[in-house]
């Protein structure tokens, strides 16, 4: 027996009917009476002093109300505020830009138009400084000192380690067999459609209203509270249709905060919104690791022990959203899906000229960077050793049979059957079928090459004896009301961007409350109704909210069997919940459903039974859970361009209990595009003065539907055994699984010429060279 | 050492100039309105005729979620001024559902899983529609060239084809699409 919109169905999005008709209500579509823009002046350098700033020209121009600094945010206490890892930002700068793109004055206008101009017409002395852009030369004794603030006259930020550094060292000596690799992840921008803002109001009673494109409404509100003074019961956040996240709009920018400070001092609605220069010149960065890693592996192929030494590039400040204990993520999950004896991790945070990095790209965490690093050295081993990179896996795996499993690196993987994925991922793409055919077309000379990833990943922060953000614990919230007619409205603290919570946890609600999905009604995103929540980030929603959802599902069924029992003039105890209905035990035809009961909690609860039928829950998960997949990657090279041409990609992914087979598709369609990118389209980078090369989407390479790959999806299903449906979470798996399997089918398609690596993006320019110094022709 | 600001695409001319009037039809209904010369033709939508329907996402061409179509042409309306379109037919997102019945590629969208966030989705099913009016029965590989001036970061274009290929056959009546 089924229910209309229960778990496991394909139903059709609810979203999609307002926003396929261009009824969304994106932050840019909000219009307020009397409104104002904000617009900024930013710097043309990486690193300067300001000597002056003159705006009467700017103010001069026609529409052009104000001018707004950091010396005058300085006088407010406002031109510095802290970020999520405890550092701190500049709102604006008042006498320093650290980075080229830096906001340095906002311009208030009545228009867009106006307040660009004004921006424009701001004029700006600056004195260079000298510019720190490489992380390994801002760790030399007498490099110049971004943060001179700082009591730490260095640009090192902080080390992290975790493991055994001796046992690792050891073990890696008595290893037969041991690689050692390189790999640089280059900043690359998430790059959602819609680029990040905000709209700041004060009602006459002096209560703040932003609506802000931000993934964590809750969080937002408590930080605004803790910087502005402004009482907390006085903020409200909104969150309305985001266009597209992927982590990008969880940090809070200057914008938000000038916004803020600009409708406070003209007493007018404000709206800030950047334009894509804005956002791919100043928004959060992701990546920007440089990792040196080595794994080594017995005389018989089987994996001892791995050590990794890293490099993060944040940038002028720490403004990474990890949790709060980790200030390199979750990068310990790197021994992936391998039972290494033993492992040794240590990061070193390092600050440079370039805006805050070290967020999210729709991976949760530094996951992508340690998957891809033990993905790739995996397939460097097995090369060496020239065993089949499938077999050396297989033979490597975590047996199901060990789960829960502990890692050397700490965490305890709920459940996996890794093996089972690949098989299912080379049964696909014939597996057997390819090597053959890269074998003839070897003999010809042609450049085909086959890549495998089988990547673990760890989601749903967090339990909350290990995890929180600037203390707030990270648990999740649901708050579900039943109407007497029957109908739910379900509240969340936690955000969409598009991966349709509206849909999915109304399905997990119709599911637990036997109620047709059509009639429940899901809202997130506005601080003053919904429940506290830490928002939608590092697939997070399913394996918390989705959680706190089902709780709270049960909870209500614990009243409504009371309320059941007294329509049917029984004993609770003699009343089950069958087929999505309360029965009499053993006489089904005596039976109540939820709606009926809803009636009654209203018109005739049982005697001694609280009227209403509500519930909440504040969801704490036992522990992360562990999704995992096998991808399979087949590319093409041509030797003439160095042209890199994905001619088959197989993505098997087990995300446990599917909600939404269709929603999950898409998700993982979605995400391994944003696999693809960065392994050969996608990267910020700058030259030595700190200049952003390409700050448009014509150097930005976001990948179109011409370079995307006709993705093909499988699935194995293995439950979460602590979430009470099973489910893991999958939107981000692609993303982490993906850039490994693309490259390594590169470096397998030139492995015959000795090549071990090339860094991504593999740009043609990159295949070109190495083949060239080949002396391929 | 004084220097001028990064170059604002947004900023060309300062607000005191002329004031002209366009008359555009938008969705079959004709608007008059005074306009500065430099107001670009998706903000007219925008904030002058409040169609929030059609998205800014880049500003410079890239992205095509501001699409529409000028008498049946797909632009890039962050890159055409109103007065561009002056005197022409505009044809907006809101403009597809007719007679409360959704034109095929909304209809496709939304049952192919053609959208996520639903930010470029305006653009794309504007694109989508033109691409329908000159060649009713398209392969993967030509609906694949004709959106990649539309970039989606939440798809990976694969249900989008398929949204494009439902509304071909939704249009046609045929049985099926090219291979």
């Amino acid at each position: 027996m089924t229910i209309h919109g229960g778990i496991g169905q394909s139903l059709q999005r609810k979203e999609d009917a307002r926003l396929i008709r261009g009824k969304g209500n994106y932050v840019d579509d909000i219009q307020l009476p009397g409104m104002l823009y904000l617009d900024f002046t930013r710097s043309p350098y990486a690193h300067a002093t300001i000597k002056a700033i003159r705006t009467e020209k700017a103010l001069k121009l026609p529409g052009v109300l104000a001018v707004v600094t950091g010396k005058d945010l300085d006088a407010a206490k406002l031109a510095w505020m802290p970020t999520l890892m405890s550092d701190t930002q500049m709102v604006l700068p008042i006498d320093t830009v650290m980075f080229q793109g830096q906001e340095v004055a906002a311009v208030v206008g009545d228009s867009r138009y106006s307040a660009a101009d004004g921006a424009a017409a701001v004029e700006i002395d600056y004195d260079p400084l000298p510019v720190v852009i490489d992380p390994f030369k801002a760790l030399d004794p007498n490099a110049p000192i971004v943060r001179p603030d700082k009591p730490k006259k260095s640009n090192h930020i902080w080390h992290w380690e975790v493991g055994d550094q001796k046992g690792t060292e050891e073990l890696l000596a008595k290893s037969a067999t041991v690689v050692k690799q390189e790999f640089y992840l280059p900043r690359i921008n998430v790059s959602s459609i819609e680029t990040c803002g905000c709209v700041a109001a004060f009602d006459p009673m002096g209560r703040l209203t932003v609506w802000m494109t931000t993934q964590a409404p809750h969080a937002i509100r408590t930080v605004f509270a803790l910087v502005s003074g402004i009482p907390e019961n006085k903020i409200r956040i909104i969150s309305p249709d985001l266009g597209g996240g992927f982590g990008g709009k969880v940090p809070v920018y200057p914008g938000y905060v000038v916004a803020v400070v600009a409708a406070l001092t003209t007493g007018k609605p404000v709206k800030w919104v950047e334009d894509r220069m804005d956002n791919l010149l100043s928004s959060s960065f992701a990546r920007d690791y440089h990792i040196s890693a080595e794994i080594g592996a017995t005389a018989d192929g089987k994996l001892t022990a791995l050590r990794v030494k890293t490099v993060a590039d944040h940038g002028y400040t720490d403004a990474a959203a990890n949790p709060s204990k980790f200030p390199a993520g979750l990068f310990h999950i790197i021994t992936g899906s391998y039972p290494f004896e033993k492992a040794f991790v240590e990061v070193d945070g390092v600050y440079t000229n370039k805006p805050p990095g070290g967020i999210a790209y729709r991976c949760s965490f530094r996951v992508t960077e340690a998957a891809y690093a033990i993905e790739r050295l995996v397939d460097i081993l097995a090369h060496k050793i020239q065993m089949d990179p499938a077999e050396f896996r297989l033979k490597n795996f975590i047996p199901p049979s060990a789960f829960p499993y502990k890692s050397a690196l700490g965490w305890t993987y709920d459940s996996g059957n890794y093996g089972g994925a690949l098989h299912k991922a080379m049964e696909m793409i014939d597996y057997a079928g390819l090597r053959r055919e890269q074998a003839e077309k070897r003999k010809r000379g042609e450049l085909m090459g086959i890549g495998i990833s089988s990547f673990t990943e760890i989601v749903g922060a967090g339990p909350s004896h290990t995890f929180d953000i600037l203390g707030l614990k990270m648990f999740e919230s649901c708050e579900i009301r039943i109407h007497p007619t029957g109908k739910v409205m379900a509240r969340f603290g936690t955000k969409s961007q598009g991966q349709g919570h509206e849909t999915t946890y109304s399905q997990i609600l119709a599911e637990e409350l036997g109620i047709p999905a059509e009639n429940i009604s899901i809202e997130e995103g506005d601080t003053d109704t919904a429940p506290y929540g830490l928002g939608t980030y590092a697939s997070r929603s399913t394996p918390t909210a989705g959680a706190a959802a089902v709780i709270a599902s049960r909870k209500i069924r614990e009243k409504a069997q009371k309320i059941a029992a007294h329509l049917l003039e029984v004993s609770p105890n003699d009343v089950e919940w069958k087929d999505y209905k309360f029965q009499v035990k053993g006489v089904p035809e005596k039976s109540k459903t939820m709606a009926d009961v809803a009636f009654a909690a209203y018109t005739n609860p049982a005697p001694g039974t609280e009227a209403g039928l509500e519930a909440v829950d504040y969801y704490d998960p036992p522990n992360m859970t562990y999704p995992f997949g096998s991808y399979v990657c087949v590319v093409d090279i041509d030797k003439g361009t160095g042209q890199v041409k994905v001619r088959r990609f197989v993505a098997v992914d087990d995300c446990g209990t599917i909600i939404n087979p269709m929603i999950v598709e898409g998700q993982i369609h979605g995400g391994l595009n944003m696999g693809l990118a960065p392994a050969l389209y996608e990267q910020i980078s700058y030259d030595e003065n700190g200049n952003m090369r390409g700050s448009s989407f014509l150097d930005y390479l976001v990948p179109t539907a011409v370079e995307s790959p006709h993705w093909e999806t499988g699935k194995t299903t293995t439950p979460s055994p602590h979430h009470p449906i099973g489910a893991k979470g999958v939107g981000e798996s692609p993303t982490v699984g993906a850039p490994a399997a693309i490259v390594n089918a590169v470096i397998d398609a030139l492995a015959p010429y000795g090549v071990t690596n090339i860094d991504i993006p593999i740009y043609p320019w990159k295949v070109w060279q190495v083949l060239h110094d080949k002396g391929v022709s | 050492m004084a220097s001028t600001a990064i170059p604002r695409l947004t900023a060309t001319a300062p607000s005191s100039g002329p004031i002209q009037q366009v008359t555009v039809t938008v969705n079959d209904v004709p608007f008059t309105m005074q306009v500065e010369p430099r107001t670009l033709l998706v903000h007219f939508l925008r904030d002058s005729l409040g169609l929030t329907g059609t998205h800014i996402g880049c500003d410079t061409t890239h992205c095509g979620a501001c699409t529409v179509l000028v008498d049946d042409t797909p632009v890039k309306s962050c890159t055409v001024l109103a007065v561009q379109a002056n005197g022409r037919k505009v044809r907006t997102v809101e403009g597809l559902e007719a007679n409360g019945k959704l034109h095929p590629v909304q209809e496709g969208f939304t049952v192919e899983h053609g959208l996520q966030c639903g930010f470029c989705t305006p653009g794309m099913m504007m694109t989508s529609v033109a691409l329908l009016a000159r060649n009713p029965n398209p392969s993967e590989e030509e609906i694949r060239r004709a959106i990649s001036g539309n970039l989606c970061r939440c798809t990976g274009y694969m249900n989008i084809v398929k949204a494009i290929q439902h509304a071909a056959q939704a249009q046609s009546g045929a049985s099926g699409g090219k291979p």
